[in-house]
């Protein structure tokens, strides 16, 4: 018979092995899938990592590809560690964007250093408020937050619809719906061959892990989110930081989409997030909410993206096929959870029986 | 407003009428299940691709209702044999089946449905109900899946509420470990109403397909599936209240179009929100009146674990 039991002994390099054979695990499973269409699943996956890695054009790309994961993953982070099912990153995204491109356009004369910390402001302040109103709901009335913030990224892509289609459609366009370019000073400046956003995901990565693991404000998210009410009998305003918190997370993913809008778009558009926002739900879980392994997570998961298209070119794959990789490792991790969390013993039921 | 308007709203009710009903069957077992909206994609697609290859509308609904159950069962997998995060694995199905359905749409796009199959989901009159003056137009001149989505809804209001399984799959939900201890099957329970919901949610999603638009479109579904998980909680986790939750969404979904008509002039893009929002408006009255919280399932996305009372 099998017996499960709770487990405490799990250390740190079980837990690795246990997680990286599920990643395995997956590869193969999807490795049949690939098979059934036809095509030699060993070749596309070298294919794969060819595209992605295989010049240094093309890990300049998966790298550009990573960084507004990457910045919207630590967003994502710090809301699911308060238990706060933050799915409206997309719509963060989008209303960053939105905030940036405001600055973008209407101050066209400002000089760069002026404008583009202008932009990054108001990016992190509209995806934050994008965060912060289901969050208040959540804090005084325990709305359900999930639904919510999804439906705030509906609400934001109409709104951005609305604006291209629109106010903000280019009179110069000749009549096709996109909103301006940007002008040279609100574009991201390059550095050592792509925009800066690179530098600023790689801070932001280190102020999180200090953040989250050296401050008195870390703490607290950490306690509210293990349990409100021991939070709430140690004397913390939990309504207070649980509004802060969403607002930092949600003020995060404003950021990743003004520096898709300013460093890789040049414009907005409604395609602006091309589904980050959800992919960053998987990356997040994924890193177990640990800001340098969200690092290492988001450039495999870009890395997928970029080698997805590529597969397309060669194989006739289509794209979504990166997506349904994507899910299937994080189905696999998720059930692989369990072998962290539990053991399982085989009992002999003689024995048993025999010692009653 | 005519009453033409009413049995659109109907019409484009019923995907939500169904994926309710799952939602909640799948809600009573005490698995909050958040891949509503990729279940009905894969039903969708599913359900048109069969559509076409096959010509037969039997064979299409099956293969849709096969494919939400398969999506359910990935589910159940992970969050009742492996005690996986219910929200996160909700999630990751609505993701993966995103991307299922763009993968599996791959080349479909712009097929219609058969003209013959039209005609097996085409209006008509039920003898005598139908002649009801108004209620009948509205309710009574339908396709078969409208009249079968009133039919589930009686037969889930039943089973939930008439039968010794429905009692058992409500003890569960409200709480697992007395259920457990008076020998209650505990997982078979949730395994088969997470499937049961699955399935419902793929007939959800090929009536939007194959009857609604009825042609092949990325990502037909709009966020539909997410609504339905919100009208759970606006319909009390009560079968009875789903068709009301399900006609007034269609009629907010077909609004638009409709007061294009009168010739009165507000913006299109403010009334393609009103879904959502008055969706989100239901979620805060429904929180601050707190009235309705007490009718959630008590143990509604707590993992259980034998062991661990």
């Amino acid at each position: 018979m099998l017996r499960m039991s709770a487990r405490t002994d799990c250390s740190r390099n079980e837990a690795v092995i246990i997680r990286t054979s599920a990643i395995l695990l997956a590869l193969s499973a999807v490795a049949v899938f690939i098979m059934l269409l036809g095509h030699n699943p060993l070749s596309v996956y070298l294919s794969m990592i060819e595209g992605a890695f295989g010049s240094g054009y093309r890990i300049t790309e998966t790298i550009r590809k990573a960084i507004p994961l990457i910045v919207a993953s630590l967003g994502i982070s710090l809301a699911f560690r308060l238990k706060f099912w933050n799915i409206g990153a997309e719509g963060q995204i989008m209303m960053g964007a939105f905030g940036a491109t405001f600055f973008a356009l209407n101050f066209q004369n400002l000089p760069s250093v002026i404008l583009l910390p202008l932009m990054g402001l108001a990016s992190i302040i509209c995806g934050g408020i994008w965060g912060a109103i289901p969050a208040y709901f959540r804090a005084k009335f325990r709305t359900n937050e999930t639904i919510f913030t999804l439906m705030m990224n509906y609400i934001a892509l109409k709104w951005l619809t609305y604006l291209q289609y629109g106010p903000w459609k280019d009179p110069g366009a000749l009549g096709f719906p996109k909103i301006p370019g940007f002008t040279e000073n609100a574009v991201l400046p390059a550095f050592f061959g792509l925009h800066i956003g690179w530098i600023i995901a790689v801070l932001l990565i280190v102020i999180m892990h200090i953040f989250v693991n050296h401050t008195k404000r870390g703490y607290e998210i950490n306690v509210v989110g293990e349990s409100e009410n021991t939070g709430r009998y140690a004397g913390m305003n939990v309504k207070f930081i649980i509004i802060y918190t969403i607002f930092l997370s949600g003020g995060l993913c404003g950021l990743a989409g003004m520096i898709e809008a300013s460093g890789v778009n040049k414009t907005l558009s409604v395609e602006i997030t091309r589904g980050v926002g959800y992919t960053a739900i998987i990356t997040s879980w994924l890193s177990s909410l640990r800001a340098p392994v969200i690092a290492i997570v988001c450039i495999l998961f870009a890395a997928m993206i970029q080698g997805g298209t590529f597969i397309q070119m060669a194989f006739q794959i289509p794209q979504s096929a990166a997506q349904i990789l994507q899910g299937m490792i994080l189905f696999f991790v998720l059930g692989s959870e369990f072998f962290i969390k539990y053991k399982i013993s085989i009992i002999n039921d003689n024995k048993a029986e025999a010692n009653q | 407003m005519d009453i033409s308007f009413f049995a659109a709203a109907v019409v484009a009710g019923t995907p939500l009428l169904y994926a309710i009903l799952g939602e909640l069957i799948t809600e009573k077992s005490g698995q909050l299940n958040l891949g509503v909206e990729g279940m009905m994609l894969m039903g969708a697609v599913i359900g048109f691709k069969m559509a076409i290859i096959t010509g037969n509308p039997y064979l299409a609904l099956l293969g849709a209702m096969a494919a939400g159950g398969f999506g359910a069962i990935i589910y159940a997998v992970l969050t009742v044999t492996f005690r996986a995060n219910q929200v996160v694995s909700g999630l990751t199905l609505t993701i993966f089946g995103t991307g299922f359905a763009s993968f599996m749409g791959q080349g479909l796009m712009g097929e219609i449905v058969p003209p013959d199959m039209k005609l097996f989901f085409a209006d008509f009159k039920i003898p005598f109900l139908g002649d009801i003056p108004i209620l009948g137009q509205i309710f009574f001149n339908q396709g078969i899946l409208v009249y079968s989505g009133y039919l589930l809804t009686i037969i889930a209001g039943l089973y939930i509420y008439r039968t010794q399984i429905g009692l058992n799959l409500r003890a569960v939900g409200e709480n697992t470990a007395a259920a457990d201890a008076a020998g209650i099957h505990v997982s078979l329970y949730k395994y088969v109403h997470v499937i049961i919901g699955g399935v419902l949610c793929g007939l959800a999603g090929a009536y939007l397909s194959l009857v609604y638009i009825p042609s092949w479109q990325e990502n037909v579904t709009a966020g539909r599936g997410w609504i339905a998980v919100a009208l759970v909680i606006f319909c009390k986790w009560n079968p009875y209240r789903v068709m009301m939750g399900a006609f007034l969404f269609g009629g907010l979904d077909i609004i638009g179009f409709r007061i294009q008509k009168f010739d009165i002039h507000i913006s299109q893009y403010i009334i393609d929100l009103l879904p959502y929002i008055v969706t989100i408006v239901i979620l805060i009255l429904v929180s601050v009146r707190k009235s309705h919280s007490g009718s959630a399932p008590a143990s509604l996305g707590v993992s259980y674990f034998r062991e661990e009372r």
